[in-house]
């Protein structure tokens, strides 16, 4: 093939077949993916884990289960071990007898062949199914500075921003592919002039704004572009504690559903905005500015896509992105609190609360086990985004704090404290 | 009659009647449900002629995605959406052409070039056409690719 980029002598006899024609074949592709963004050189995959976005096995994806079969047979196997997003189906989770069919049927029959698939590719084990697999209990954290081959939108943007690692918004499949050849061309949010930001966004609102709806107003206004924000430390601290970091995990994932951010600034608080500071806004940055009523506009233009608008709320989704252990044990203590207040033991609204199976697993050995499982709440590994793909379920009334879930499904918004309101008070 | 000169990012001849998106086109949220359920007859007509799915784009919502040319700034979204994309031309359920007036994003190019080298036949795509293409083209007009990346939109 013509190239234009520089090939290290290993490179190039990864191309000519030296791993064989599959691994040549995946060479190829990145090579051609690396020149439409003018990449000069690929660069080694500096973490020690990847991680893959495509974890269904839905029935349709079968030229997927084509190449990975090509790649397996090939040798093509990745050169590092990786996580996977979470696995679309989980028997806790409430659906009716229809529902089942068409998840075990027609949707998702090739969950277990594609499972197989990904251990025999590199996957690190069966507890490696999430969506934030940079969350401790999990122990997929890269390094500030790493290369990375992720896909996964609400991850990629978290590595980049929250950890100062770098990776570009890769597909799924490719970045596979970087984890097979160890390479990825260097280009936009690898490159230190990809990171600086041309958009900047001063946050004047009058209380700590919903990191679900800001991140969604920001994604919208700039796309894909970097945004350097100012004016939110004043309510997250200028330290990434936590808190911080569950903020700005769902917050991310907000600008990465609404709009396509791989990388965000945060002013006083993310590790490149704390050593560079303005120095990281590009010349001619434009400037968008977000008070509560801009905040208000946005969460009002979302549609409503349930069938009966005024319906009741028949299920409800929390974690999407999977909830940090943090965030599981202050909605135990909150649900757990609202419904004493309001006099009820048990949610009034099916409930399921999503998180990564190594978070569950350590969740499930404190007292607020007991606590949440007496409120009425399910707990799942599940991916909400994949069960509400089901025709079936898409047609029931849910509800969802998840930017990323309403954007994808036909489920409807609500902040926080509405679906914390909502799910502990008597339905009327 | 007006042309516009781009990128071929996948070179090819096409030729296709316009569909159009003004902002950026969610191709996750676009083509699940020609993707999942297509094949499903009880299902209707819709997702056979790949009919966006994308309540968030006023401009293609429920609109028939399948061997236009698909118009656009770039698309936005699930990283999954490369591998949707060579999903939906592997299947036979693509749009014939991508033409984008900003440079391509890096989910529409993995898709493009995923396609190109592991389908029967790619995916046309041209990229840089300018906001002016843009501006310019409308639903249902004719559009025709050549190989340099001209694009002729009458």
């Amino acid at each position: 093939m013509d190239y234009k980029m520089t090939l290290t002598p290993e490179q190039e006899t990864l191309l000519n077949g030296s791993r064989g024609d599959a691994v040549a074949k995946v060479m190829k592709t990145l090579v051609m993916y690396g020149e439409a963004f003018g990449a000069e050189k690929m660069v080694p995959v500096t973490s020690e884990k990847g991680h893959l976005v495509t974890s269904f096995g839905l029935k349709v994806m079968k030229p997927v289960y084509d190449l990975m079969d090509t790649l397996i047979e090939g040798n093509a196997i990745s050169k590092q071990k990786f996580s996977v997003d979470p696995k679309p189906i989980d028997p806790n989770v409430p659906a009716g007898f229809l529902e089942n069919i068409v998840f075990n049927k027609l949707m998702y029959s090739m969950q277990d062949s594609y499972d197989a698939q990904l251990t025999k590719l590199g996957l690190i084990d069966k507890n490696s199914y999430t969506c934030a697999c940079y969350l401790d209990e999990v122990g997929n954290k890269p390094a500030k500075g790493e290369i990375l081959s992720w896909a996964e939108s609400s991850a990629v943007v978290y590595a980049n921003s929250v950890l100062g690692a770098r990776c570009n918004r890769n597909s799924g499949i490719i970045e596979l592919f970087g984890s097979i050849t160890g390479f990825v061309p260097y280009f936009g949010l690898l490159t230190d002039e990809g990171r600086k930001a041309t958009w900047v966004v001063e946050v004047n609102t009058t209380k700590k704004p919903e990191a679900q709806v800001l991140g969604s107003a920001i994604g919208m206004k700039v796309m894909e572009d970097v945004p350097y924000v100012k004016g939110l430390d004043k309510w997250l601290g200028t330290e990434l504690d936590g808190d911080a970091c569950a903020y700005l995990k769902d917050f991310g994932a907000a600008t990465a559903s609404n709009g396509a951010v791989g990388l965000y600034h945060i002013a006083n608080l993310t590790p490149e905005a704390k050593e560079q500071g303005e120095a990281l806004i590009a010349e001619n940055a434009k400037v968008y500015v977000i008070d509560d009523a801009e905040l208000k506009r946005v969460q009002n233009e979302y549609p409503v896509m349930w069938k009966n608008p005024d319906g009741k709320p028949q299920l409800c989704f929390v974690g999407c992105p999977h909830l940090s252990l943090a965030q599981l044990n202050e909605w135990t203590d909150n649900v757990a609190e609202g419904l004493k207040k309001n006099g009820l033991k048990k949610v009034s609204v099916p409930t399921v609360f999503t998180s990564a199976p190594g978070v569950i697993e350590k969740f499930n050995k404190t007292e607020k086990a007991k606590v949440l499982k007496d409120c009425g709440v399910i707990l799942s590994y599940i991916c909400p985004l994949m069960y509400m793909n089901n025709p079936l379920c898409k047609s029931k009334n849910v509800i969802t704090c998840s930017n990323k879930l309403r954007t994808y499904t036909t489920s409807r918004y609500y902040r926080s404290e509405q679906i914390l309101d909502i799910i502990t008070k008597e339905v009327k | 009659m007006k042309q516009f000169k781009g990128r071929p990012v996948v070179a090819g001849k096409c030729t296709a009647d316009a569909l159009v998106s003004r902002g950026g086109f969610n191709t996750l949220a676009s083509f699940q449900g020609a993707l999942q359920f297509g094949e499903i007859p009880i299902l209707g007509n819709k997702y056979k002629q790949t009919e966006c799915d994308d309540q968030n784009n006023k401009d293609l919502y429920r609109k028939p995605m399948l061997n236009k040319a698909l118009c656009l700034p770039q698309t936005i979204g699930s990283t999954t959406g490369g591998m949707v994309l060579y999903c939906a031309k592997s299947l036979g359920k693509s749009p014939a052409c991508l033409l984008f007036s900003e440079h391509i994003d890096s989910l529409a190019a993995a898709g493009a070039i995923l396609a190109a080298n592991f389908c029967d036949t790619p995916m046309v795509t041209v990229d840089c056409l300018g906001q002016e293409f843009l501006d310019y083209v409308q639903d249902g007009m004719k559009i025709t690719v050549d190989e340099d990346g001209t694009v002729t939109v009458e």
